[in-house]
């Protein structure tokens, strides 16, 4: 690399260094010869801002929810429809999940395909659990009457956790999809990226799982 | 080596990208594990302050949303890679912005609505103006 960019390890921007050699040959990325920045850095910064619109979607379930809370219309409330324990494995199996996300991706940096495929295949495994937990507690739920057509309170507490169910689904499609295209195709550079905005999208379900788990459960036992 | 760093590209790092920890305490495996043992701590946190009497009673529900930003920030750093670097700059900006968005949506909404429950509007005045 360049030596400005060697110089300066901590600027690399070289903010307010620009003007001593003139824009034109600045080598910082995005200006003169620096160029535009490589095609992962764009994809994956895209992906997070769309992530970010996603967190402002589960702001606008959050806020119904928190509103909506205690309109039981005298049907059930949150006091009456948490699990703890079935709460706790939930957490546990999808921060594990997670876990074993990130050490994918290092496999997948060091170009590793089996230890890769093993880690995204645990995962999934991972993933699978937690769901089938969500789908058991909303089927206890309807079945005992506390469906989200009960009361509004109900309502905004099945879109919520449903809405995040959701995303854990479609992020369990997607991971197969990413372990058949490593196994076709291997380390290419398109899957790569593809693989680093998966774990983005993992990670970043896990994040709003702990806002539900802390908002919508334990507050729920607190009250 | 990633496909980032063998292109020279010095001066930004996408976010979750693993290159992003090579100064930083969470990179490589360690990392993750830091990782996992500071999340699973803060979650067994939240439920030690919610079944015992650790902390008095009235302030559980702040105790439990300090933990649970807390295990948001532990996600970013050392799951998502999102650190104070400077090629983190453009990550950081965007994750700001988002933060501003959610706290407007979600602060915004109880406030009125907690207004709303407690002062309601008297309702012949309701009626008068939803005719």
């Amino acid at each position: 690399m360049s030596a400005p960019a060697a110089a300066h390890p901590r600027d690399p921007y070289q903010l307010g260094r620009g003007h001593e050699q003139g824009e034109g040959q600045s080598q910082a990325t995005g200006r003169g010869e620096g160029g535009p920045a490589s095609k992962r850095v764009i994809t994956a910064y895209g992906f997070w801002i769309f992530l970010l619109s996603d967190f402002v979607v589960f702001a606008g379930f959050f806020a119904a929810y928190a509103v909506l809370r205690d309109q039981t219309a005298g049907g059930p409330s949150i006091r009456d429809v948490v699990d703890p324990s079935r709460i706790a494995w939930q957490t546990a199996l999808l921060l594990l999940s997670s876990f074993t996300a990130g050490l994918g991706s290092l496999a997948a940096a060091k170009g590793k395909l089996w230890l890769t495929e093993a880690a995204l295949l645990v995962t999934g495994l991972l993933g699978f659990g937690f769901l089938a937990l969500e789908f058991g507690e909303f089927a206890i739920m309807i079945g005992e009457g506390a469906g989200p057509e009960r009361s509004a309170f109900l309502s905004s507490f099945f879109a919520l956790v449903g809405c995040h169910g959701l995303h854990v689904a479609a992020g369990l499609l997607w991971l197969g999809t990413m372990m058949a295209q490593l196994w076709a195709k291997g380390f290419r550079a398109d899957i790569g990226r593809r693989l680093l905005c998966f774990n983005l999208f993992w990670h970043a379900l896990d994040i709003i799982w702990v806002a539900i788990f802390t908002m919508v459960y334990l507050m729920g036992m607190v009250a | 080596m990633s496909e980032q760093r063998r292109s020279g590209d010095d001066h930004d790092i996408a976010p979750g990208d693993e290159q992003a920890g090579r100064d930083e305490p969470g990179s490589g495996v360690t990392g993750y594990v830091v990782g996992l043992v500071l999340a699973a701590g803060l979650t067994a946190a939240s439920f030690l302050v919610l079944t015992t009497d650790l902390v008095w009673q009235p302030a559980i529900p702040a105790a439990l949303i300090a933990l649970a930003i807390a295990q948001m920030g532990v996600h970013l750093v050392f799951f998502l890679h999102i650190t104070t670097g400077p090629d983190n700059t453009n990550n950081v900006l965007a994750l700001a912005f988002g933060v501003l968005v959610v706290a407007l949506v979600l602060l915004g909404s109880m406030w009125i609505m907690a207004h709303l429950s407690h002062e309601p509007m008297p309702m012949d005045e309701a009626m008068k103006r939803f005719r």
